[in-house]
């Protein structure tokens, strides 16, 4: 279990995509606005397996297949959210936001303050996000920073099941466009193995975890990481073998990037000066600058080192060789932060 | 009553068996490594595979009546457009092998084909070589060429904005484009009738104000009749045409969709239209022997054979050459777009 957190007790362990899925048949159920519109998301219960199960409880009028019209439905999820219902849809891929994107960051994102908050959006726009299965330039990016960049969007990015729970409760609940972005590999999907961590013990009554709190998935006192999704779990192992060092990493686990925690990175820095920032979205003008930004604003003085792991500002390849060259791994975490232990 | 040539029947002949024969072989090549459990990022060829048996008739049919100059934009399932429209095999098979020698050198992969030799072109997202095509038709236009650009997409895509504008683009600007969809009844999991509002997708011409056709049968030399005229009304610089034609998918969407959405009867029923079988017996009817056939047959499997041995072969990229080839000019700092001062001397400007 994670620092902060309690499980309520339970020995129940669920995939992530089990745990998303409990929290939207939960929601469901409670109430009839909202509905899940996504392309193969019925029969097939999602590519990814976000919606397995939905169809069976709640029929085709619920869990609702959707042509392949981006602009479409994402617009109509705008326009039923803006109508008071809550509709959930969903992009198979995030890659594929370019087709929607009009509707997502010109209507969906500003239609609340064009409206000078006479108007209000909540939905939840959720997708598959993510690479190292060798899937290419446009279908293995997270696009991170693209969403948290454009204002409007609260943006989640869950990393273990039990996240992954809570933070949808709170998405559905939530009165604004929230983007729920989650990570392929992290699923526990059969044909996509997912590494140790995600699966966790999830507590089968309803919770939510509130938007903005990072948690510290490993105390630590030497290094500060800051990340999120699959990332989570590559800092943890190169953690777990840098502590056979002798060096204690504190890994502060983002879970939404807007609003974002900057409190905790803020607090996690003052106590061990380094700080190594890891993301898989691309480098430049994204996710591990704005991090980097957060702590030298306020804390410069507490800050005497800082790297950053990221994916080079290049279209994600295909090839084995050149996928696992830029996607940050395991070895880069633990180079990064023995860089900033050196740099005194 | 079709007036097609036999030695063009017999190409396009050649042409399907070599893309089912490639489509097997790369299917067992993609299962290999991932056994016992199917893990996608394992074996000889990771990532998505979707596969196009059962689609030849279109490839071939449509391709036969294009030259190399000839744009072909694809979808994410390209093999059989890319075998039929001459991409060069062997380079195309290292590309899915990801290895250095592949088209794009290991970077593009399966649904990211280029062979710029052969103006051939494929992309993953949804209806997007759509737009690039009439892009293609408006560059023919202006230089005051006679080729055509064709592009294929499935009947999934029919829904898309790209599309949709694409086809009223290339009706407005009269351009020599070529719509060709793949109507094989799915979207993965989505059954035409669920997502789309007609069942024949060349009725979307009609509101363009462009010719519509639809080949209803898996017959290649009727594919091959109705793309005669709609090349040659763009080749002749009459615009656009929209051309639906029926194939079906023999396999799954991609490798590893165990279809259970699927029944059992849609997925015999796809199994026995067999446009190969039908292309035989119409060579037949044209005294073309069984002996000519399996000639043509062992050409098609040994060219497929050949490719993958090659591409099997050639080494893997250098991980340092992921860093290569974002823009085709490296940027290096500051690019220069003004002349010098020394260069632009006393003149006025
Ligand atoms: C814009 C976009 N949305 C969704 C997808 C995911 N996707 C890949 S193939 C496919 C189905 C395409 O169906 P169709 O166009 O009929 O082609 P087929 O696969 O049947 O050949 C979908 C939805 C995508 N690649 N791009
Ligand atoms: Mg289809």
């Amino acid at each position: 279990m994670t620092e902060g957190e309690t499980d309520g007790g339970t020995d129940r362990s669920l995939t992530m995509s089990r745990a998303m899925v409990e929290a939207i048949a939960h929601e469901m159920r409670e109430s009839n606005d909202v509905f899940y519109m996504g392309e193969d998301i019925a029969d097939y219960g999602g590519i990814f397996d976000s919606t397995e199960g939905l169809l069976d409880e709640f029929g085709h009028d619920r869990v609702m297949d959707v042509p392949i019209s981006e602009t479409a439905y994402i617009g109509a999820a705008v326009g039923a959210a803006q109508a008071g219902m809550r509709p959930i849809a969903e992009l198979m891929f995030v890659d594929f936001f370019g087709v929607g994107m009009d509707q997502i960051y010109n209507q969906m994102a500003k239609n609340t303050y064009m409206s000078g908050g006479a108007v209000s959006v909540p939905m939840v726009l959720t997708a598959a996000v993510g690479g190292t299965y060798n899937d290419a330039a446009q279908h293995s990016q997270t696009l991170y920073g693209t969403f948290a960049h454009l204002p409007g969007m609260k943006v989640v990015v869950p990393s273990t099941a039990y996240d992954a729970k809570g933070l949808m409760h709170n998405a559905i609940r939530d009165d604004d466009p929230v983007v729920y972005l989650f990570h392929k590999r992290l699923m526990g999907i059969g044909w996509l193995p997912a590494p140790d961590g995600p699966k966790t013990n999830v507590p089968e009554d309803e919770y939510t975890i509130p938007f903005g709190r990072a948690d510290i998935k490993r105390d630590g006192a030497d290094v500060t990481v800051v990340t999120l999704g699959l990332h989570v779990h590559r800092a943890l192992e190169a953690a777990e073998s840098l502590a056979d060092d002798g060096i204690d990493v504190e890994i502060v686990d983002l879970r939404t990037l807007v609003p974002l925690d900057t409190e905790t990175i803020r607090d996690s820095v003052s106590k061990t000066g380094r700080l190594v920032v890891v993301d898989e979205d691309y480098r430049s003008y994204g996710v591990t600058s704005e991090v980097i930004a957060s702590v030298a604003e306020d804390g410069l003085a507490d800050l005497d080192a800082v790297e950053r792991v990221a994916l080079p500002d290049v279209p994600i390849p295909y090839a084995r060789p050149l996928e696992d060259e830029v996607i940050p791994d395991t070895d880069d975490i633990t180079t990064a932060v023995h860089s900033v232990l050196s740099d005194e | 009553m079709s007036m097609v040539a036999v030695s063009e029947l017999q190409e396009m002949y050649e042409h399907m068996v070599a893309a089912r024969h490639y489509e097997e072989r790369l299917q067992e090549e993609y299962l290999e490594g991932k056994q016992p459990a199917f893990d996608i990022s394992a074996g000889p060829i990771p990532g998505e595979l979707h596969l196009a048996a059962g689609h030849e008739a279109s490839g071939a049919g449509v391709c036969q009546h294009l030259r190399d100059d000839d744009t072909v934009t694809a979808p994410h399932r390209p093999h059989h457009v890319a075998i039929a429209k001459g991409v060069d095999l062997e380079r195309m098979t290292a590309e899915i092998f990801g290895r250095e020698t592949g088209l794009s050198k290991g970077k593009g992969g399966h649904m990211h084909l280029f062979d710029p030799d052969v103006n051939f072109a494929c992309s993953g997202i949804i209806a997007e070589g759509c737009p690039p095509a009439v892009g293609a038709g408006l560059a023919a236009k202006k230089r005051n060429t006679d080729s055509v650009a064709v592009a294929f997409l499935g009947e999934g895509a029919i829904d898309q904005g790209a599309f949709l504008e694409s086809l009223n683009l290339a009706s407005v600007q009269n351009l020599p484009v070529v719509f060709v969809i793949e109507d094989n009844d799915w979207a993965i999991s989505m059954p035409k009738d669920r997502v789309t509002d007609v069942e024949n997708g060349a009725q979307r011409a009609e509101g363009f104000d462009l010719p519509g056709t639809r080949v209803d049968s898996d017959d290649a030399v009727a594919v091959y009749d109705a793309a005669g005229e709609a090349i040659g009304r763009a080749r002749d610089r009459n615009g656009p045409s929209l051309l639906e034609v029926q194939v079906h998918r023999r396999m799954g969407h991609f490798m590893g969709d165990a279809e259970g959405y699927r029944s059992d009867e849609d997925q015999e029923a796809a199994a026995q239209r067999d446009s190969i079988d039908r292309l035989a017996g119409t060579l037949r009817a044209h005294d073309v022997g069984g002996e000519a056939l399996e000639e043509l047959r062992e050409r098609a499997r040994n060219r497929v054979e050949g490719a993958i041995e090659w591409a099997k072969d050639q080494p893997e990229p250098d991980p340092e050459s992921a860093y290569e080839d974002v823009f085709s000019t490296p940027p290096s700092g500051v690019t220069e777009t003004a002349p010098s001062a020394a260069d632009s001397g006393g003149e006025d400007r």
